[in-house]
């Protein structure tokens, strides 16, 4: 007997009885030919006590830097916004922590109605009419988001802004090579989408035209506009046209104009900053709404309202022939598995938040944010990288290196942000550093960063100047 | 009503409307408090967001206050089933306990709060977490590398149909047809389409296993993959796995192991032993990362050395530390994958102070990344705390169990003439999972799979998997699993035979089942005809 199992001897004795075997290696021994058995234990410690257990992943996290061991600025795609109590209380209940998808709709209804509120939610934010109950996470979502288009046009080309998140990009080039599709990417101007570029880039051949709000850089993009012009330049003599799909970041979406008022067709994003602790990333959850006409090209789980026999309000999957298990090689997707979890603290946390809140927040974030990007760009040595409007994360361009600044910063306990070149790979990134603005830094958490980034950049441009970076390389060292 | 009373008919319970938290609340009511703004406003005075691009309403969000929102979650969590309420023998899902200890320590700030782009310097403990788990998972496929970054067993697999595309086109070869057996799971065929190659699909023989001589008649040099699980989804092991590897690998093809009952064989029998190239794990079925209603779950894939090239990027690589004062050293030896890092593993809470960890991106021949960031880290470190609390040993223990408690379901069932009913679709022992059919039953009896189903609920009991795989009749897909005791295995196989009992002397007590459920049968035909997915608001 062993952890978690509760056969005793006499038990096992009685089973094997009734099984009609002599052994439990009996079982094995008849049904696992000889040459596929391992016939020897496997090459793992043994096992541990739960004290044990705990001490070692404790020891672990001991060595890992979070959020709560230095003042982080670092966001580009996840960030540290508060994740109240009342979340991890709810998501450790049983009967939400512990049942399998909701295939047996009478004994799931909490489930089921979590999903059709998180719809609903979702709905009300992004102002488009449906929503799936989630998939995997934001970079995940924008390639299913292209497998939808395919489906839905027939067409071969996905047009990428270059204001998309890295992962976002390379996760669905990786999907498009499967659906057979070509990506092609749309640089960017003073920080967004490049009009022009944008408009030329898609033509009849375009599945979807494809644009992050705000995007990677932090720049809040002209969505109406990019909406149009992708309607516009991809239209066909049949009535044909792209797929419009924006990838939002749900917390802006209290002071941002919503997707659906922009003209776009398929909102995506990552669900992170809504109630989900960054867990190193993930898992958290994706999240995929979209106008009436493609309900039935969504993929994943979608619950819907009915009546039980007796006539009372009750919660279903629906829909499901578009799914793996019911279509097999047609369906919609492949997906099994989401983040129920995760999409049950997205929709509480949004409660929490409210109709004001939401409001209040990206305020404060905006202002923070706008505060953050002047008092830094009025360093020595540092500039905006763009002047377009920024809501909770910007970015700036030093005149020193910026592995170099950052590691100056850390030993002052201040993580700056993250290295927009290191993140990208982009050329024109040389020099970048992304800043993430939550309501958790204050105006005195700015000033501070303001302090020891202009300290260190000051230090890094006297370094070079002087020409031994061997000395500097030594006094940076983490 | 607790599992395995006989069921009375209860009253109806009385008339609850489902209200959503839209319905609740009142305007101005609210949880949240705004920290205040402490930035002074723009000197110049300009709007920091153009009109054009605000927001003009608020979104319609719910207006309540906390201790409504705890109210209404927490009452209508009570609405749903859950594993630690009952057994959940759900077939192909592995409902095992879930150990508490890791939602502890996935909680510790050190991993819940660590953000994904924190240095790989400053993550040292998170990376070693996941080469350790890497180094285990290896272990038990039997296969040297591994990726932990799908996000669930579909993404899993997708990563695996991905890269056997990307292996064969390496080699210059254009092949697009997999092999699926039909009594595949179907994320296998969905996944094949996605990945832009057809289905072939291969016959199931008089025993469960694989038709060799179909599968023989399919496999040519347009063939790039078999997909197959093993033990398959009738629970059976198939006995002819190493003559079917010889035929897939003697075409030049690869060969695929969906992961999804990798909870019978741990610690007996490995895929990369039986011929597997490409190996999925659910950590949400064998290694107990809680389902959470429907995710998150976690896919990881491990592959063998041909398939290597190719996988996802970023990878966790573990380098030598350098000696001396460092910076000017040679650069340390890497090591990729899994290989050589077992004896080093987590045998002690003493950490290696003798490596550092690094995610590697420079893989050239990489299909690339499959989501954001390193996949879903909290589910790793949950099955990690899971895999040091068995250790070598207790792996095996819970195959064995799971297959025990299966064998002894499957006997205990066929007593009290429920066979005569419910007989064993193929074979005649199982491996961790079996499957029924009510074939019999429906014709007997007069009750259908789906009422033996709903009226296990009155009994207490979440039913089993129902009507898969296709090719069985009425199937029912039985997976205790090992964590359940005895006890609970007679008390569910007493269930049934009282259902059948019943449905002998009047059926449509079970025709009209469940009664004891927060609500009856739901009308899922209007659902779909006219969909109501969202909560209506004025």
């Amino acid at each position: 007997m062993s952890r978690y199992t509760a056969i005793t001897d006499a038990n096992l004795d009685a089973m094997l009885a009734a099984i009609g075997v002599d052994s439990v290696r009996e079982l094995f021994d008849r049904q696992i030919p000889a040459g596929v058995r391992l016939g020897r234990a496997l090459d793992l410690p043994g096992g541990m006590a739960e004290q044990d257990v705990y001490a070692h992943l404790r020891a672990l996290a001991a060595r890992n830097s979070s959020v709560e061991d230095e003042l982080s600025f670092l966001g580009a795609g996840m960030y540290d916004h508060y994740v109240p109590a009342l979340i991890d209380m709810l998501t450790e209940r049983s009967e939400f922590l512990t049942p399998y998808t909701p295939y047996q709709p009478e004994i799931s209804q909490g489930g089921l109605q979590v999903m059709f509120e998180y719809q609903t939610a979702i709905s009300e934010l992004t102002g488009l009419p449906v929503s799936n109950a989630s998939v995997y996470d934001g970079p995940s979502a924008v390639a299913a988001a292209g497998y939808l288009a395919k489906l839905h046009n027939g067409r071969r080309r996905l047009v990428v802004s270059a204001g998309l998140h890295p992962h976002s990009i390379e996760t669905l080039r990786t999907h498009a090579h499967g659906f057979g599709m070509e990506v092609v990417e749309v640089p960017l101007t003073d920080g967004a989408t490049d009009p022009g570029e944008w408009a030329r880039a898609i033509d009849a051949g375009t599945s979807a035209a494809i644009f992050a709000q705000p995007n990677f850089y932090g720049a809040v993009e002209d969505a109406e506009a990019l909406s149009a012009a992708a309607r516009d330049a991809g239209a066909d003599a049949g009535g044909g046209r792209p797929v419009v799909i924006c990838q939002v970041d749900p917390i802006t979406l209290g002071i941002l104009k919503p997707p659906g008022e922009c003209g776009v067709d398929v909102a995506v994003g990552e669900g992170q900053p809504l109630g989900n602790r960054l867990d190193f990333g993930g898992p958290s959850f994706g999240l995929f709404a979209a106008r009436e006409e493609y309900l039935r090209r969504m993929p994943g789980r979608i619950a819907g309202e009915t009546v039980d026999a007796e006539g009372r309000r009750g919660f279903v999957l629906t829909l499901q022939t578009r799914e793996q298990h019911i279509r097999r090689e047609k369906a919609t997707s492949n997906i099994c598995t989401a983040q129920a979890l995760n999409a049950l603290a997205g929709v509480v946390y949004l409660a929490w938040l409210g109709r004001a809140g939401i409001v209040e927040l990206g305020e404060l974030l905006l202002a923070r944010t706008h505060y953050a990007r002047e008092t830094l760009a009025g360093l020595d040595g540092v500039q905006k990288l763009h002047g377009r409007p920024v809501v909770r994360e910007f970015a700036v361009r030093l005149q020193a290196d910026v592995g170099a600044v950052v590691r100056r910063c850390l030993k002052d306990g201040v993580n700056p942000g993250v290295d927009l070149h290191a993140l990208s790979g982009r050329a024109e990134d040389v020099g970048g550093l992304l800043v993430a603005i939550t309501e958790q830094r204050s105006r005195a958490d700015i000033d501070r960063l303001a302090e020891v980034l202009g300290a260190a950049v000051a230090a890094e441009r006297d370094r070079t100047v002087a020409g031994d970076p061997a000395a500097a390389g030594q006094a940076v060292a983490v | 009503m607790s599992a395995g009373a006989v069921a009375e008919i209860p009253p109806t319970p009385p008339q609850v409307e489902a209200r959503t938290i839209f319905q609740k609340g009142a305007p101005g009511r609210r949880a949240f408090v705004c920290p205040p703004v402490d930035v002074p406003a723009p000197a110049d005075g300009k709007e920091l967001l153009p009109a054009r691009f605000r927001r003009t309403e608020p979104p319609r969000l719910p207006e309540v206050s906390e201790p409504e929102i705890v109210r209404h979650y927490v009452g209508i969590s009570k609405r749903n089933f859950d594993l630690d309420s009952g057994f959940y023998p759900l077939g192909s899902c592995t409902m095992k306990h879930n150990p508490r200890l890791h939602e502890r320590v996935a909680a510790l700030p050190g991993h819940a709060r660590l953000h994904p782009l924190q240095h790989p310097e400053r993550a040292q403990g998170a990376l070693e977490l996941m080469w350790n788990l890497q180094s285990a998972l290896s272990e038990i496929s039997g296969l040297p590398y591994v990726s932990l970054q799908p996000s669930a067993g579909s993404h899993g697999e997708l990563a695996g149909v991905l890269l056997t595309r990307a292996y064969h086109e390496d080699r210059g070869e254009t092949r697009r047809r997999v092999l699926i057996p039909d009594t595949a799971h179907g994320t296998n065929p969905a996944t094949v389409t996605m990945a832009g190659m057809e289905v072939i699909k291969l016959a199931t023989d008089a025993a469960g296993g694989i038709d060799v001589d179909d599968l023989r008649a399919k496999a040519g040099p347009d063939v790039a993959c078999l997909m197959l699980t093993n033990p398959n989804t009738l629970g059976l092991f198939d006995p002819n796995i190493e003559q079917i590897a010889a035929i897939v690998h003697g075409v030049g093809a690869t060969l695929y192991y969906d992961g999804a009952n990798l909870n019978a064989v741990m610690g007996l029998s490995r895929p990369g032993d039986m011929g597997f190239d490409i190996v999925h794990f659910n950590l949400h079925k064998s290694f107990t990362q809680p389902h959470g209603g429907g995710g998150p779950g976690s896919g990881p894939i491990a592959v063998s050395e041909r398939i290597a090239p190719f996988l996802p990027r970023p990878l966790v690589v573990r380098r030598e530390r350098p000696h001396g004062n460092g910076a000017a050293g040679a650069p340390a030896e890497r090591e990729d994958g899994a290989r050589g890092a077992r004896a080093n593993g987590h045998s002690s809470t003493r950490l290696s102070t003798a490596f550092m960890y690094d995610l590697d991106y420079e893989r050239p021949k990489s299909i690339g990344r499959l989501r954001g960031f390193q996949g879903n880290y909290g589910c790793l470190v949950r099955a990690y705390a899971y895999i040091c609390s068995l250790g070598a040993d207790g792996l095996k223990d819970a195959s064995e169990v799971a297959v025990l408690n299966a064998n002894y379901l499957l006997a205990r069932l066929k007593e009290h003439g429920v066979a005569e009913y419910l007989p064993l679709a193929y074979g005649r022992l199982c491996m961790h999972e079996f499957v029924l059919s009510g074939g019999p039953m429906k014709r007997g009896l007069q009750i259908k799979t789906l009422d033996l189903a709903k009226r296990l609920l009155d009994f207490g009991y979440h039913p089993p998997t129902v009507y898969f795989p296709l090719l069985v009749d009425e199937a029912l897909m039985i997976e205790p699993t090992e964590t359940e005791t005895k006890e609970t295995l007679d008390g569910f196989a007493d269930a049934i035979a009282s259902i059948l009992k019943e449905a002998g002397e009047d059926p449509e007590v079970a025709r009209n089942a469940p009664y004891s459920t927060p609500v009856r049968r739901l009308d899922e035909v209007t659902a779909a005809k006219s969909p109501v997915i969202r909560q209506a608001l004025d």
